[in-house]
């Protein structure tokens, strides 16, 4: 146990000696599939929300589709699968994307967070009190000001414990990434076990760092939630 | 397109193994789960605190790496244990064990929807259960169950269609389940995209069919019920 914490602890948390791996890797991804999901499933959970009902439709197709496919598939699909048509191979551009492994599995995470994130802003925008958007309107606001300055502040505040719960299955979904060649901690800890094969301690140690870190995102979206969503908390008395 | 018939036996193998692992660590945690929300009510101390060491630790890991941590330590633990005790080697099958894992993991999920719906049933029904005459199991099967299974299935639902997808990452331990069907389909034929698609179809198909069984499940569990009209 001593010996693989001093030899491999510098490759689980950040370097492998090569290049960046394991903890760092995992919320570089985790950060970079967040993201694209936060900016896609804006405008998507606007539309989904929408009285529109072929824009809402369409929004929902594609929401489940991915909620209702395994995320591991959707990584084989992208990363295997379409590198295996002739097309992909043949443009540079593409071919380059696809078969980099840590793309495909940012792209991957990336959608699938997008879908599950589309329909939590979409339910928060929809459970708006309905007196806030007669209030907004009544004072003049339209259209796009009106979805900024009223309705996505306060679907986002109330969006949040839900959002935290999908960071946390996103810093869980990221494992799935050492499929595709991409050195995060779990493929740390399988090259601990075959160099070893102390399977307990090699994927044990790995287990007990998600472990911390999901407990640091709690005790963070804790805190936000403490300052964001004060207004809703009963008055002391 | 136009599936070859050694490649459709293949797939329709694979379905089979997901089926059947599916339902497999269903019934193991449900039971779990059952078990693990009944400690996490019970007045004792020591059971309460069994319970929420265990649906913290596994809900705090990913199901990926817990997968690989239980099926890679699982048989030399066994092994260690069997020495010890002098016995001949123990072998688990990988289908026992991925039954076992997935059921293990997806048992914590359960404990937290058994608990809250548990606490949702208003405790007089059991007192008045009691005061009729009936036993502890008794109650629990004739009062206690049928009323929380209503609030318990949405929850029931969401942890089965998550249990459902991540029976793919047993391929990943070496079982031949659809996913694992599909790779090696497709990298026969050159066809991977096509075979891909093909199961994740079948996962579509499979959450479908399962939401509406379900819905149909919470009509019947409902029945009596009436909500308030917004």
């Amino acid at each position: 146990m001593k010996e693989i914490l001093q030899e491999y602890g510098m490759a689980y948390l950040w370097n492998d000696g090569y290049q960046f791996s394991g903890l760092l890797v995992t919320l570089w991804l985790l950060v970079l599939s967040l993201a694209m999901g936060f900016v896609l499933s804006l405008p998507l959970a606007v539309a989904r929300a929408s009285g529109v009902r072929w824009l809402s439709r369409t929004v929902w197709c594609f929401t489940y589709v991915v909620r209702g496919t395994p995320l591991y598939i959707q990584l084989l699909i992208i990363y295997t699968g379409v590198y295996s048509l002739d097309f992909v191979r043949s443009l540079p551009l593409l071919n380059g994307f696809f078969r980099n492994g840590f793309y495909c599995a940012v792209l991957a995470l990336g959608l699938n967070t997008t879908a599950f994130t589309t329909e939590v802003f979409a339910g928060a925008i929809k459970g708006i009190a309905y007196g806030e958007v007669e209030a907004a309107l009544a004072y003049g606001l339209s259209g796009f000001t009106l979805y900024r300055k009223v309705i996505l502040p306060a679907a986002l505040r109330r969006a949040l414990p839900l959002y935290s719960n999908e960071v946390i299955l996103m810093l869980h979904a990221t494992s799935i990434a050492f499929t595709a060649t991409v050195a995060d901690l779990l493929k740390v800890a399988g090259d601990v076990n075959a160099a070893t094969y102390q399977s307990f301690q090699a994927y044990g140690i790995a287990a007990v760092i998600y472990l911390a870190t999901t407990c640091v995102f709690i005790a963070l979206f804790r805190q936000g939630e403490k300052r964001w969503l004060a207004f809703t908390r009963p008055r002391g008395r | 397109m136009f599936i070859p018939q050694g490649y459709a036996h293949m797939l329709l193998d694979g379905i089979l193994m997901t089926v059947r692992l599916s339902l497999g660590a269903l019934v193991v945690s449900t039971l779990l789960g059952l078990m693990m929300a009944l400690a996490k009510i019970s007045a004792s101390r020591a059971l309460y605190a069994i319970a929420a060491l265990y649906t913290t630790v596994i809900r705090g890991i990913p199901d990926l790496a817990l997968m690989l941590l239980v099926f890679y330590s699982l048989q030399i633990g066994l092994n260690q244990v069997t020495d010890y005790l002098g016995w001949r080697q123990l072998d688990i099958d990988p289908f026992s064990a991925g039954v076992l894992t997935l059921g293990v993991i997806y048992g914590a999920y359960f404990t937290e929807t058994f608990r809250g719906a548990f606490i949702a049933v208003p405790g007089g029904q059991l007192e008045a259960g009691r005061a009729f005459g009936l036993s502890g199991w008794q109650c629990f099967r004739l009062i206690m169950f049928p009323q929380m299974m209503r609030f318990a299935l949405p929850g029931i639902s969401n942890n089965w269609l998550i249990l459902v997808k991540a029976t793919a990452l047993v391929s990943l331990i070496g079982l031949s389940d659809v996913t694992r069907a599909a790779q090696n389909a497709g990298k026969g034929s050159g066809q991977l995209f096509f075979y891909l698609v093909l199961a994740a179809l079948f996962y579509l198909l499979v959450t479908t069919v399962s939401s509406v069984v379900l819905w149909w499940l919470g009509k019947r569990y409902n029945i009596g019920v009436r909500e308030a009209e917004l």
